[in-house]
């Protein structure tokens, strides 16, 4: 019978990736630029959301944006044509996250001396994208209300990654059972850390406090 | 669709490993999965046959996996409990000041690898 031979690992397998990611974020820290991680499931509205947001604050802060998809440049060209900021496709050949590597091969394509903040609009999914830290500063996921109130309860680990959680399309809520207070009972569950926006993407209720929340938070990255 | 990109950053892991040891052909790789870490272990050896084949180091290689038990410990009465049974509130004192001591593990436990006997 063959020999074998036993070779000690001990090594998580997302342990390379945060070490890549915090290398990331001390070198955007040096630089002044804000890296915005967003998250959410297909379909919540991220990129109408986007839309609003950077009209809010594109006098104030220059902002580029990074969209990343498993394949098509959809939501890269509609972004730039409803808002005029630089913004560029990611493709993940396959793949349901981004990681800090990628993320910064992302970067690269940017041309960082211009700008303040750059928003990374993760690939739509609750699950991957929360297991892999891209480097970001921060990260934010949007909970439309067509998905449920109960969704802190089956996706905990994106709600605990998560510094804000923007809850979208609360003009159709009386159509659905959705509980404000119920969703914000359980994001507090799973961080009770979290910053809960209720916004309605659509009519741009509520994004201003969104806005409001970037816009101190880039300020803070650079002065601090 | 996730336990594949685990899979690739199992491969460049053990790639690596492999290269610091001098070696050229791995036969096993353990894994130590926690029961919570949202990774299936059917699908990520399922994975794992798809990718390890490609790679003359993996060829045959086989994804083994220890299941690591979910266990959480309540701050309230200091007790651990079995997290999957009773979830994030404690079984003896009703308490939600709870957080998981171990079980969301994906981690190389280590790797096989043949040797030719003297």
């Amino acid at each position: 019978m063959e020999e074998v031979k036993v070779i000690e690992i001990k090594k998580s397998v997302f342990a390379e990736n945060e070490k890549d990611a915090d290398d990331l974020r001390t070198e955007l820290k040096k630089r002044g630029v804000y890296l915005l991680n967003l998250m959410s499931s297909p379909g919540s509205g991220k990129t109408t959301t986007l839309i609003r947001t950077i009209n809010l604050l594109k006098d104030k802060l220059r902002i580029a944006v990074m969209e990343a998809d498993i394949d098509s440049n959809v939501d890269a060209v509609k972004i730039r044509e409803a808002t005029g900021i630089p913004s560029i496709q990611l493709h993940t050949g396959g793949m349901c996250h981004l990681d800090a590597e990628m993320t910064r091969q992302g970067l690269s394509n940017l041309d960082l001396e211009d700008v303040d903040l750059v928003i990374l609009e993760n690939v739509g999914n609750l699950v991957c994208p929360a297991e892999f830290d891209t480097g970001s500063c921060r990260n934010a996921m949007i909970l439309s209300v067509p998905e449920g109130d109960d969704k802190p309860l089956k996706y905990p680990l994106m709600f605990s990654v998560c510094d804000v959680v923007v809850v979208n399309k609360t003009d159709v809520m009386p159509y659905f059972d959705f509980d404000l207070d119920k969703c914000r009972e359980y994001v507090r569950m799973r961080n009770p850390k979290a910053r809960v926006i209720p916004i309605c993407a659509k009519t741009g209720e509520g994004v201003e406090v969104f806005a409001d929340w970037l816009f101190r938070e880039v300020r803070n990255w650079k002065n601090q | 669709m996730h336990e594949l990109g685990i899979v690739f950053y199992i491969i460049r892991d053990v790639k690596q490993a492999a290269a610091d040891n001098h070696v050229d052909h791995v036969s096993a790789v353990v894994m130590n999965i926690g029961e919570v870490s949202t990774v299936v272990p059917e699908y990520l050896t399922d994975c794992w046959r798809w990718a390890a084949d490609k790679e003359d180091l993996l060829r045959g290689c086989e994804l083994k996996v220890c299941t690591i038990p979910a266990v959480s410990f309540c701050d309230d009465c200091r007790k651990e409990y079995e997290t999957v049974r009773f979830g994030r509130n404690c079984p003896f004192c009703q308490g939600e000041n709870t957080y998981l001591l171990r079980g969301n593990e994906v981690e190389i436990k280590e790797i096989e690898v043949p040797e030719c006997p003297l």
